[in-house]
């Protein structure tokens, strides 16, 4: 298993520098100069020439690139150009919520996907199986941001209904309970859905499995043979799409924590994006495909722990 | 009609009497299992022979009541030491299965859960019903892997499923089935996917497991050759319905259903050279469960059908040999040929 983990992250090594080289031309493909635009639209002939000098922007490209390559390995992300803090620290402070919220928003997801789908697929063809099949489908095209004010509007604002009012949770920031409840919510939904429906699926393949069968003639329960039988074998697609889910759930953050003003890397990087704080862009852009690139390695592992056929080695 | 348990030397272990089990689609409802009657001897093996949909599976499953929607056993009794399992709750017949009625399945390379331990699997036996703990349930399934005839019973237990092969798959079914010394164990085809050498391993391990612990097998085959070599007695199956039941060595010697003598027709011999004769074949195919014909369901393709046979359908009736046989030849109503001789066509 170790030695597998090891291969593994050494072929991610690939991938990573894949990720370097897009993140590095991104700021040298935009419309117009970068010295320019990094100097600001008011800076003079010279100040722009003395910008394109400390950003090295003369030296040629594979020197840039290897600049670029041995700041990201020893932390230094640059500037930023709005306020000069370095870029690392402007992530530093902020990486610990995004992962959380992208964490307890997997977990919601995970945890609601497969009770709803495992409990659809025991009931196939049955009225409740198509109410939660129709909610999943609801859940699945809700765009984010407007389940988010949706949300906000009905549960941090509240309505008065009978004797009290529904404005139980908050509608910004990240810290207490209150504030992490709808956000969480708003993120969680889809994959919840999309986990539900693959879930569903997966069960029923695996329930008219000849292995079910036997199982049912040892006399197993009808609880076990679903769970310990059936849903082991039908997660192993399942373990996959919430991998792959977890780069969606990246994206949806962005728009998450704008909606819910949750301080966050994908704040910072809207933030960056509407005032041209490229440094800041390229880094924010760096981290979630280094995310998601480790958070698939975890997801290969568990898959490897559920699926006995593949060898290890 | 007659009674199953008229045809045996010994006491009864299992009785299935007039069991009917239906798959019910929109349309209409397909008659898998029609009015079956068998019965089991005790410490015997009790064959059940037919074509593809003839439903013997199906009987097999209604045993343990583990048919599936959209099928439902809608009529009949069967009756286990005595007792209607039809009528037992569900609780009571998860302590049946598995510990006093075993089966094995036709498919060894699916049959096993792929991701638990061979061991593991044949613990939940021990566990379930003699409330064992994992680690002694962990050695008696080392004792079972043994008894089945796997060597190194040791390491096989931490193996899954996919590293054994086909024949070694069986083997650990056999020995699942065999965990808690059932009474009867339903083998459903178990040799039909295996390579001939295996098959024959296989059978011979079933019927020195039978001497050694002496439970009763109902063993469903396509295969008369292994019925000839494994059964006592023999149930032939046609479309839902027992059309020939008896002791093995009369169905052989003196078949009288004309349906079971097409079948032993259409068995190559090596043992005696028959010269130019040709393998006769069962003319036709088995017409399909929505469209039943109204008379004896065989009357399609018999070669000595006659108006009668076209129009009603003849009861399980006892021949003159003892043999249970649902044929009008054999009755006083006959309207063919009185001197007629099903078996007069046999080549063997």
């Amino acid at each position: 298993m170790f030695q597998f983990i090891v291969r593994r992250l050494i072929q991610t090594i690939p991938v990573l520098i894949g990720v370097t080289i897009l993140t590095f031309s991104m700021v040298r493909l935009i419309p117009g100069d970068p010295a320019q635009i990094m100097a600001g639209e008011s800076a003079s002939q010279e100040q722009i020439e003395l910008t394109r000098e400390r950003l090295g922007l003369n030296d040629p490209l594979p020197v840039q690139y290897f600049d670029y390559v041995s700041g990201v390995v020893t932390g230094d992300l640059g500037n930023s150009i709005r306020n000069g803090r370095p870029v690392a620290d402007e992530i530093k402070v902020r990486i610990g919520t995004t992962v959380s919220l992208a964490f307890y928003s997997t977990l919601l997801s995970v945890f609601l996907g497969i009770i709803f789908g495992v409990f659809a697929a025991v009931r196939r063809g049955k009225l409740s199986d198509t109410l939660v099949m129709i909610a999943a489908l609801f859940g699945l095209s809700m765009p984010n941001f407007w389940l988010g004010l949706i949300l906000i509007q009905y549960f941090a604002i509240g309505r008065d209904v009978l004797f009290f009012n529904t404005g139980w949770f908050l509608a910004s920031g990240w810290g207490t309970w209150q504030q992490m409840v709808l956000p969480v919510i708003t993120l969680g939904t889809a994959g919840a859905a999309i986990i539900a429906r693959m879930t569903r699926s997966s069960m029923l393949e695996v329930i008219d499995q000849d292995y079910i069968r036997t199982a049912r003639a040892k006399g197993v329960k009808e609880r076990i043979v679903v769970y310990r039988h059936a849903l082991k074998n039908a997660l192993i697609p399942v373990v996959t799409v919430v991998g792959l889910q977890f780069g969606a759930l990246l994206g949806g953050a962005v728009i998450t924590e704008n909606v819910f003003a949750i301080n966050g890397l994908g704040r910072l990087m809207v933030g960056a994006i509407n005032s041209r704080d490229f440094p800041i862009v390229q880094s924010g852009v760096l981290v979630f495909a280094f995310l998601f690139v480790f958070v698939n390695i975890m997801v290969d592992v568990i898959y490897r722990l559920l699926n006995k056929r593949i060898d290890l080695n | 009609m007659v009674k199953a348990t008229d045809i045996l030397d010994q006491e009864p272990i299992l009785e299935v009497k007039d069991l009917q089990t239906s798959f019910f689609t929109d349309k209409f409802e397909v008659k898998a299992v029609d009015g079956v009657n068998f019965a089991v001897p005790k410490g015997k093996t009790l064959g059940i022979v037919g074509e593809s949909g003839s439903g013997k599976s199906i009987t097999s499953l209604s045993i343990l009541r583990l048919i599936q929607n959209p099928g439902k056993i809608i009529g009949g009794e069967i009756l286990f030491k005595g007792e209607n399992i039809l009528k037992k709750s569900e609780a009571e017949m998860r302590k049946i299965r598995g510990n006093e009625i075993s089966m094995i399945f036709q498919e060894p390379m699916t049959s096993l859960n792929p991701v638990y331990t061979v061991g593991q699997q044949i613990s939940e036996s021990f566990m379930i019903h003699q409330n064992m703990s994992k680690k002694e349930a962990m050695k008696r399934s080392a004792e079972m892997l043994e008894l089945v005839g796997i060597p190194s019973p040791k390491q096989r237990v931490k193996q899954y499923p996919h590293e054994l092969s086909g024949g070694m798959r069986q083997r650990v079914m056999i020995a699942i089935a065999l965990a808690c010394d059932p009474e009867l164990l339903i083998a459903d085809e178990p040799t039909t996917a295996l390579d001939v050498t295996i098959q024959a391993q296989i059978l011979e391990l079933m019927k020195d497991l039978q001497d050694r612990l002496g439970m009763s097998i109902i063993m469903i085959t396509h295969d008369l050759g292994v019925v000839a070599e494994t059964c006592d007695y023999v149930a032939v199956m046609y479309m839902g319905k027992v059309v020939e039941y008896a002791k093995v060595r009369d169905v052989f010697k003196n078949p009288k259903h004309p349906y079971t003598v097409g079948l032993l027709n259409s068995l190559p011999r090596h043992d005696i050279d028959l010269g130019d004769v040709e393998l006769q074949v069962i003319e036709g195919s088995v017409p399909s469960p929505d469209n039943l014909p109204k008379g004896c369901r065989f009357a399609p393709r018999c070669p000595f059908a006659t108006e009668l046979c076209h129009e009603k359908l003849p009861d399980l009736e006892q021949s003159d040999n003892g043999n249970q046989i649902r044929c009008w030849i054999y009755t006083d109503e006959w309207d063919g040929d009185q001197e007629v001789d099903v078996s007069a066509k046999r080549t063997t």
